[in-house]
């Protein structure tokens, strides 16, 4: 099959991303928001956080946007596309409006959904709009200067998790799972995306799109600016996380977990690791914690999941 | 693109800098960020379409005769393209 594989004839032209936007040299979030708005197409309302996606995407006077788009602040994103959702409701209840099948989608950052955002974004699952949430994870604050945030892996430098005498691997904390948060309000649909397996992310996207009720999406977005790699390597590291099992690829729906890929053997971590200068203080016994946690977690997720 | 062009007086802006086009970011020229350039030897390509879909910017669109090309207005030259082809079609070459 992959052979085969002719991508022009799977996927739309249509750039609802448009170019000329002002993410940094190989970007792997704006290749995930646009193979995301590529999926999602022209019948939507974008809510998108302060973040990467906002600062590159709208600078004023000009908008790479071509899909009715609002910006919000940190925290609210959920807030803010629960009540559009239930405005267009309430509009076509009282006749005002025809009905014409908008889907509403908010998007942000890593820090948006897993630390500022989670109240709002809590609140919206739980009280079950009919929206899907992508967030896009660089596991950090790269847009301010690569400031920590929850999502931080275990290890990693960042400005404000610095290696020092006191603290030799940097992030002291382990990544929090965003995905099984979601899960936990029993929402319909709850997925993990890669950049660099496409044609799987757009399918994601449009399966929670079409879901009634909340969909999560958390995609895997490579940095080069932050995680200090060369800017060819956003893809390819997505891919490697995919690999050696650090972010695994999968769906829950209805509460029912399915491997979108399963490994039977995951690649050593530091295939991932070594390509990172984030990473590059990591003595080999960290190395071995981190791949003793990797393992573990992988367990765990293949015990909980449906294999078909 | 002038600088002019790119930055608009307060007297160009709509009331309330309400922007009116969508995805007029389309005119701003990020080509100029670029250190690296892609070039094709097409022999190679199969055409399977790695590059177009792997390109963050999304600049690379497929020409008449089935082959791709990066629209160098907006390549920024990060080299995903060239690294994800399977036949080795791409190479960077320096900007001079």
């Amino acid at each position: 099959m992959e052979e085969s594989l002719f991508i022009p004839r799977e996927v739309t032209t249509d750039e609802n991303f448009a170019p000329g936007h002002r993410a940094c040299i190989g970007c792997g979030e704006a290749l995930a928001v646009r193979l995301v708005c590529k999926a999602l197409g022209k019948n939507v309302i974008i809510v998108t956080a302060t973040g990467c996606i906002e600062i590159i995407s709208s600078l004023l006077p000009k908008t790479s946007w071509r899909v009715p788009w609002i910006h919000t602040i940190f925290e609210n994103v959920g807030a803010v596309v629960s009540g559009i959702e239930s405005a267009y409701k309430a509009r076509i209840r009282k006749g005002k409006i025809p009905p014409k099948g908008v889907k509403f989608v908010g998007f942000a950052g890593d820090g948006g959904t897993s630390d500022i955002g989670l109240q709002a974004l809590s609140g919206a699952m739980e009280r079950g709009h009919d929206f899907l949430y992508v967030c896009f994870d660089n596991e950090a604050y790269m847009n301010t200067g690569i400031q920590r945030s929850s999502a931080t892996p275990y290890g990693a430098w960042t400005t404000t998790a610095p290696v020092g005498k006191k603290r030799p691997q940097g992030q002291m904390t382990w990544k929090k799972n965003m995905p099984d948060i979601a899960v936990a309000h029993r929402i319909p649909y709850v997925a993990t995306a890669s950049p660099a397996y496409p044609l799987d992310l757009m399918d994601k996207v449009r399966k929670g799109l079409d879901m009634e009720g909340p969909a999560y999406i958390h995609v895997f977005s490579p940095c080069p600016t932050g995680w200090r790699c060369r800017t060819d390597m956003a893809v390819e590291l997505a891919r490697l996380a995919v690999e050696t099992g650090i972010f695994p690829l999968y769906e829950v729906i209805n509460g029912e977990y399915h491997l979108s890929i399963d490994l039977p053997e995951l690649k050593p971590v530091r295939e991932y690791l070594k390509h990172q200068g984030r990473f590059k203080h990591l003595s080999d016994d960290m190395l071995e914690e981190i791949q003793t946690r990797v393992e573990e977690d992988y367990k765990r997720l293949r015990a909980k999941a449906v294999l078909d | 693109m002038s600088e002019d062009d790119m930055m608009p007086g307060w007297k160009d802006l709509k009331p309330g800098f309400v922007v009116t086009e969508p995805g007029s970011a389309s005119s701003y020229k990020t080509g100029d960020w670029r250190s690296e350039r892609p070039v094709r030897d097409n022999v190679r390509c199969i055409k399977c379409g790695i590059c177009y879909i792997y390109c963050p910017e999304g600049c690379i669109s497929e020409t008449e005769d089935g082959y791709f090309d990066a629209d160098l207005y907006y390549c920024k030259g990060c080299g995903i393209c060239a690294h994800e082809c399977p036949r080795g079609v791409i190479t960077m070459e320096e900007e001079k």
